[in-house]
């Protein structure tokens, strides 16, 4: 009636980083203090240019009116038209698919509307709300002025576009940031963490005894990565409590698809840190490693600027990051009320991410001092 | 399965440089055995290589009658090491330190208490086994390292320099529960640099830059030198070394308390009146002595030094 070996040991190997994570009292306090700094600091949104959104355009008139007006729209280069659409329904479904992020709706009338000149809006123009940056973008053209042809006729001071926000249509930045900050720290945290974790005791020359006991790579590593988990967790709801207080995040009744995605996202992180942490000859190298990979997560992964809005290459390589795909989940789950089965692909590669990296420690970990 | 660790060839290369060179050797099993060297001439190295920590550059190893590096796996619960840089943990307590080991190394779970608390009384570690690991004494380090080291009665132990920064007393401890360890079946390598240890090995080898320049019983070793010893005492050792240090015959000369020791070439010959001649005119009185360990040492890391 005893434990199989295997699992003592990963317990033991799990016991002792817990009780060195206890006794580091700074990196015990950086699991709390990290989210709480970068929540106030990044509690704004930061706005930036943004151009090329993809959009599908729905014209029902038709017309070489409508073509100009879809002309002039592309030339301020805030939208590129790219899809086309039947009808509004078929806009908002494109959109919530997230084949575009805007839609442009002219109906039959809209060059009847234009001559008239009763301040009817030509055209309505649908944004997911839930990119702050990309909806404040789109926003702007609300004060675009259509002016087809040579004709003079009818110089309308009204609005001709009108502008309609679908999901977070209170416009509140926290909602889009505090999400995404969520796996920023957890990518910081969870990769540093363990990046370090074997480097250090090759450094401190505890490897050289560890290597010699009967653990087995694959062991050490899940041994190690099984403290972080509840870490992560830790700091999972350290942020959805601040972002509740603070920010009024709507969590209720999404909790648990919220913690699930998380753990799945704290273990790829946790995988990508170990496999670091075998490849890094000491803890400066394992270090900078961690910042190659942190600074492109920060800026491409769609948590800084928008990811439609990023050249294709930068999309690219954002596909790799786990970050990118995470914030794809949470966002959707926390702003448009995705359900998991609706991010199964961003969950799935996750997953696939975590046990990539798991196996890739396992198997580059050298049980060798040389 | 008669020796506990057959070598042969046995050779290491960092880049160009040879740290162990073609090294044969036969530990035979319920030995204690002393492993000899002056600094850098490879023992850790060695040691390192039949642990399957390193890869030999050349050469055999067995284990426990295990090929390594091959088997290595087969030998880890088996084999006890205390490595001569501490390598527990020293942000965990000893008795946390312990427990870890006796998990990570297989004691059964209704034994792990028990056998923890047994090895910290035996090692006088009890008192403090709350205390970290890192604010220890050195000798309270080595001492929390050895008990770990035998927490799952290794068939083999490897004592990397075990008794370094450890007082008189601990360390005549430290070599009682070896004989005990050993009689219960448990072959011992350690290295060391005291001679009065090395003299305590049923067997021991001396390796000198790499090579492995003397093996056998301490007595043999002893035996088998070769080369004359004189003991020297009186007012004038100064200068009488002083005369004797330029000479062809002589080996080494060295100042050991009021008197002084003399060791000739292997194969000299000379007496203590030739010797007599070389100091005449000091007030000294010459005798022949037995060689001691520390002799053999000196001859075999020094001629080789000369000859080379
Ligand atoms: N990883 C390494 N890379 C390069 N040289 C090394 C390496 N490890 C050991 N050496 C060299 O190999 C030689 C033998 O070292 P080793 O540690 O085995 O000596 P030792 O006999 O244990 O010495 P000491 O008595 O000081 O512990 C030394 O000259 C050392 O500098
Ligand atoms: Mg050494």
């Amino acid at each position: 009636m005893s434990m199989p070996a295997a699992f003592v040991r990963i317990i033991a190997i799990s016991r002792k980083e817990f009780l060195h994570l206890v006794h580091d009292r700074l990196t015990f306090g950086m699991v709390v203090m990290i989210p709480l700094f970068q929540l106030v600091l990044f509690g704004y949104t930061i706005n930036t240019d943004v151009r090329h959104i993809p959009a599908a355009v729905a014209d029902n008139l038709n017309s070489g009116f409508s073509r100009q007006l879809i002309l002039d729209l592309e030339a301020t280069q805030i939208l590129d038209f790219n899809q086309m659409a039947t009808s509004p329904q078929h806009l908002e479904s494109l959109i919530q698919d997230g084949v575009v992020s805007a839609g442009l709706y002219i109906p039959h009338d809209g060059e009847q509307r234009y001559y008239e000149g009763e301040g009817r809006p030509l055209v309505q123009l649908l944004v997911d709300g839930s990119d702050t940056t990309l909806a404040a973008a789109v926003r702007q053209l609300s004060n675009f002025s259509f002016q087809p042809g040579s004709t003079v006729a009818n110089q309308s001071q009204s609005q001709q576009i009108a502008v309609r926000l679908l999901y977070n249509p209170e416009r509140r930045a926290a909602l889009f940031t505090v999400p995404g900050l969520l796996g920023v720290i957890l990518t910081m945290t969870m990769v540093m963490f363990t990046s370090i974790a074997i480097v250090r005791e090759r450094e401190r020359g505890n490897m050289e005894l560890l290597i010699t006991t009967p653990v087995r790579n694959l062991e050490l590593m899940l041994g190690k990565i099984i403290p972080y988990i509840g870490i992560g967790l830790i700091q999972v709801s350290v942020i959805l409590f601040l972002g509740v207080l603070l920010f009024n995040i709507p969590v209720a009744g999404k909790l648990l698809a919220i913690y699930t995605v998380c753990l799945i996202f704290i273990v790829a992180n946790l995988t990508l840190g170990l496999t670091i942490s075998t490849l890094a000859r000491n803890q400066l190298a394992a270090m900078q490693m961690f910042i190659f990979i942190f600074l492109p997560s920060m800026l491409l992964s769609g948590f800084m600027f928008p990811f439609v809005a990023m050249p294709k290459i930068a999309q690219l390589l954002a596909e790799i990051l786990p970050l990118t795909h995470f914030l794809r989940i949470i966002r959707g789950i926390v702003l448009r009320g995705e359900t998991l089965n609706g991010v199964a692909i961003d969950i799935l590669y996750l997953i696939g991410f975590a046990m990539f990296f798991l196996l890739v420690s396992a198997v580059r970990f050298s049980k060798r001092l040389d | 399965m008669k020796n506990a660790i057959q070598v042969k060839g046995l050779t290491k290369r960092f880049g160009r440089f040879t740290a162990v060179d073609r090294v044969d050797m036969v530990i035979p099993r319920e030995r204690v055995y002393g492993f000899l060297g002056p600094n850098g001439s490879g023992k850790t190295t060695a040691i390192r290589m039949m642990c399957g920590l390193l890869e030999p550059s050349a050469g055999e190893i067995e284990v426990l009658g295990m090929k390594i590096p091959e088997q290595t796996r087969q030998i880890r619960r088996k084999v006890g090491y205390m490595t001569q840089k501490f390598s527990l943990y020293s942000d965990l307590t000893i008795l946390q330190n312990m427990q870890f080991m006796a998990q990570i190394m297989g004691v059964e779970k209704s034994q792990r208490s028990g056998r923890v608390h047994q090895l910290l009384d035996r090692f006088h570690l009890s008192s403090f086994s709350n205390r970290p690991a890192g604010a220890l004494s050195g000798g309270q380090k080595r001492r929390l390292a050895l008990a770990a080291a035998v927490i799952h009665h290794p068939k083999l132990l490897l004592l990397d320099e075990p008794t370094s920064e450890v007082d008189p007393n601990t360390r005549r401890e430290f070599w009682d529960e070896l004989f005990i360890m050993c009689e219960g079946g448990t072959t011992v390598l350690v290295t060391t640099h005291l001679m009065d240890e090395a003299e305590r090995c049923h067997q021991l080898a001396i390796l000198h830059e790499g090579q492995k320049v003397a093996d056998g019983t301490p007595k043999a070793l002893k035996q088998n030198l070769g080369s004359r010893i004189f003991q020297m005492d009186g007012q004038d050792i100064t200068s009488a070394r002083h005369l004797l240090v330029g000479l062809p015959e002589v080996l080494t000369t060295t100042r050991i308390g009021v008197s002084l020791r003399v060791m000739l070439r292997p194969g000299q010959r000379e007496d203590e009146a030739w010797l007599a001649e070389q100091v005449s005119g000091c007030d000294l009185s010459i005798k022949t002595v037995e060689p001691s360990m520390e002799d053999v040492f000196v001859m075999v890391t020094q001629e080789t030094d000369k000859g080379a």
